[in-house]
């Protein structure tokens, strides 16, 4: 490895570090709009078809209602998380224009596209946990599978990250980063179990909910939280990963093509 | 972080057919060939729309270009996009920072972006805001910050990696003259130390006053590039206004001058540049008008300016 490599490794390095550190500052500084809504919003959620509702329900799939709710409310908190920090940071860059501190700089767009997407992963994946620790107010949790509850938490981050850049790199004012999170994102993380386990729908509604990507993101981290799953475990990650790798090949060549952001 | 990249002796920027057409069908620059020299303070001037601010986003890759080659310090920005950016420092014409980012960390994240290290940029980030009046304001919102305030906050930014060459687009619009003046001192420090400067500019006694180089682009081409000193050379006639002490009722006649009588206190004299000045003097002096006060009729580039983009000259 030459010195010029290893400078562009160090200059990638420190310019990914700036972008994160950023998108983190972010995110904190604003924490009453990034950290506090899911908190509360969730809270409802238990306290009201979880506690009060549930209490009716009885047991899904075996399983305490509560208990049953919790992966999904979960996951929900994370893929709201994850796109709204990338969708509204990357398209108010845009707006600001400051986006162009980051273009005029050496910086490849691999590194500005990572720099993003993780400032995404931290904000869902923290909210995730603050969820999660809402959550054991009202019941108690029994991991059974820690890390793979971890990577799927990371790896559903990932790609609303990847799906929240897509949107703010095509957006062209403030309605288009509401369109997508309130017309398609809300209805799909809806009908995607995370209320039901799909065994309830007629068999051609079970059929159609497979072509929910967030129903195999739903299923993954509730297997990997109570053990139990719609689907096989396999297929839910193969999936997620098959949409990360299409979304992130997608959103770099858009970068480096400069759409949405050069003329 | 600049060791690797070699700057020895070579052209600042060399431009060949630079071509840029936008997905709109408008033409905006239609084969442009520009040399600058590195060390040069050069000015590019046009009107607007010109194409001057889509040449400086080519050049900071902001703009795709349709055709066309430009190296910057012998690098071809197609073979290596990168070294290129590292050895640009850019202040654009809008604001384009972060309105709810402190002064700090808009200079210190730029730094970051190259690829400095937080305390360096620190360090840096404290030279220059102190040097551009900034620093006691650098825990300030960029958004409570005055217009004049903001565009040295673009200029510290633009420097915070020690560029070797600077593009500044029309960087005191809209400020006001006393600033604009410790501005241009700031800005002929950083030149005298080395650095390249580019500068697209409306005002063109800043132009005069600053710069070596010029280039005037009109319609997206290059109508001229030489020196300035060249490029007044060219003007063969002086016009002064005189005010003066008495009024007069009469237009005096001086040889080989034209004279207006602008009114009963004031005169319009137009004379070769080869006439002595004395000698003007000595004749109105011999008419017996007396003369209290005396200007230039207006800036001597603004005409040729005027003159090469209305294809006069």
């Amino acid at each position: 490895m030459n010195i010029e490599c290893k400078t562009r490794i160090k200059i990638n390095m420190v310019g990914l570090y700036t972008i994160v550190r950023r998108e983190i500052s972010r995110t904190v500084r604003i924490w009453s709009q990034t950290f506090l809504p899911s908190i509360i919003s969730m809270a409802l959620y238990f306290i009201i078809f979880g506690n009060l509702i549930g209490s009716r329900i009885g047991e899904m799939e075996g399983i305490r209602y509560i208990d049953y709710l919790v992966p999904g409310l979960i996951m929900m908190s994370i893929i709201t998380n994850s796109y709204g920090n990338v969708v509204a940071s990357f398209f108010g860059s845009k707006f600001q224009r400051n986006i162009e501190e980051m273009l005029v700089s050496p910086l490849p767009s691999s590194i500005i596209l990572w720099g993003f997407i993780l400032g995404g992963v931290v904000r869902g994946v923290i909210v995730g946990v603050l969820v999660t620790l809402v959550s054991m107010v009202f019941t108690k949790l029994h991991l059974q599978h820690v890390w793979l509850t971890l990577l799927i938490a990371i790896l559903t981050a990932l790609l609303f990250s990847l799906a929240g850049l897509i949107n703010a790199i095509f957006a062209k004012k403030f309605d288009d980063i509401n369109f997508v999170p309130t017309f398609v994102l809300t209805p799909l993380t809806y009908l995607a179990g995370v209320f039901y386990s799909i065994r309830l729908l007629p068999p051609m509604w079970q059929y159609v909910t497979h072509a929910n990507p967030v129903f195999y993101m739903v299923n993954a981290f509730r297997f990997g939280m109570l053990g139990v799953s719609d689907i096989p475990i396999t297929t839910a990650i193969g999936v997620l990963i098959g949409f990360i790798i299409v979304l992130y090949t997608a959103s770099l060549w858009m970068l480096k093509k400069g759409i949405g952001i050069k003329h | 972080m600049l060791t690797y990249l070699k700057v020895g002796l070579m052209k600042a920027l060399v431009i060949k057919n630079l071509k840029k057409t936008y997905d709109s069908g408008l033409i905006a620059l239609r084969g442009i060939d520009l040399v600058v020299e590195q060390g040069d303070f050069f000015a590019l001037l046009g009107p607007n729309g010109a194409g001057k601010t889509t040449m400086i986003g080519i050049l900071t890759s902001l703009v795709n270009k349709t055709s066309g080659h430009i190296s910057i310090f012998d690098y071809d920005i197609d073979a290596d996009p990168i070294s290129p950016k590292m050895l640009i420092g850019v202040v654009p014409q809008e604001f384009n920072f972060n309105f709810f980012e402190t002064v700090i960390d808009i200079v210190i994240n730029q730094a970051g972006y190259y690829g400095i290290p937080r305390a360096l940029a620190y360090e840096r980030a404290e030279r220059y805001l102190t040097q551009l009046g900034l620093w006691d304001k650098r825990n300030q919102v960029s958004r409570q910050l005055s217009g004049g305030m903001k565009r040295r906050l673009m200029i510290a930014r633009a420097l915070v990696h020690n560029p070797k060459m600077l593009i500044l687009d029309e960087p005191t619009a809209g400020v006001d003259i006393e600033l604009r003046r410790s501005m241009w001192t700031f800005l002929q420090e950083i030149n005298n130390q080395g650095t390249t400067i580019i500068l697209t500019t409306h005002y063109l006694e800043e132009a005069e006053s600053l710069c070596r180089g010029i280039a005037i682009i009109d319609k997206g081409k290059i109508v001229e590039n030489t020196t300035i000193k060249e490029l007044l050379s060219r003007l063969n006639t002086e016009t002064l206004v005189l005010d003066l002490r008495h009024p007069i009722q009469s237009t005096p006649t001086v040889p080989d001058c034209k004279i207006v009588l602008k009114d009963a206190l004031s005169l319009e004299i137009t004379f070769p540049k080869t006439l002595n000045v004395n000698n003007l003097f000595e004749s109105l002096s011999k008419q017996h008008i007396e003369v209290s006060s005396l200007r230039n009729k207006s800036n001597r580039l603004e005409e040729l300016f005027i003159g090469l983009v209305e294809k006069k000259l």
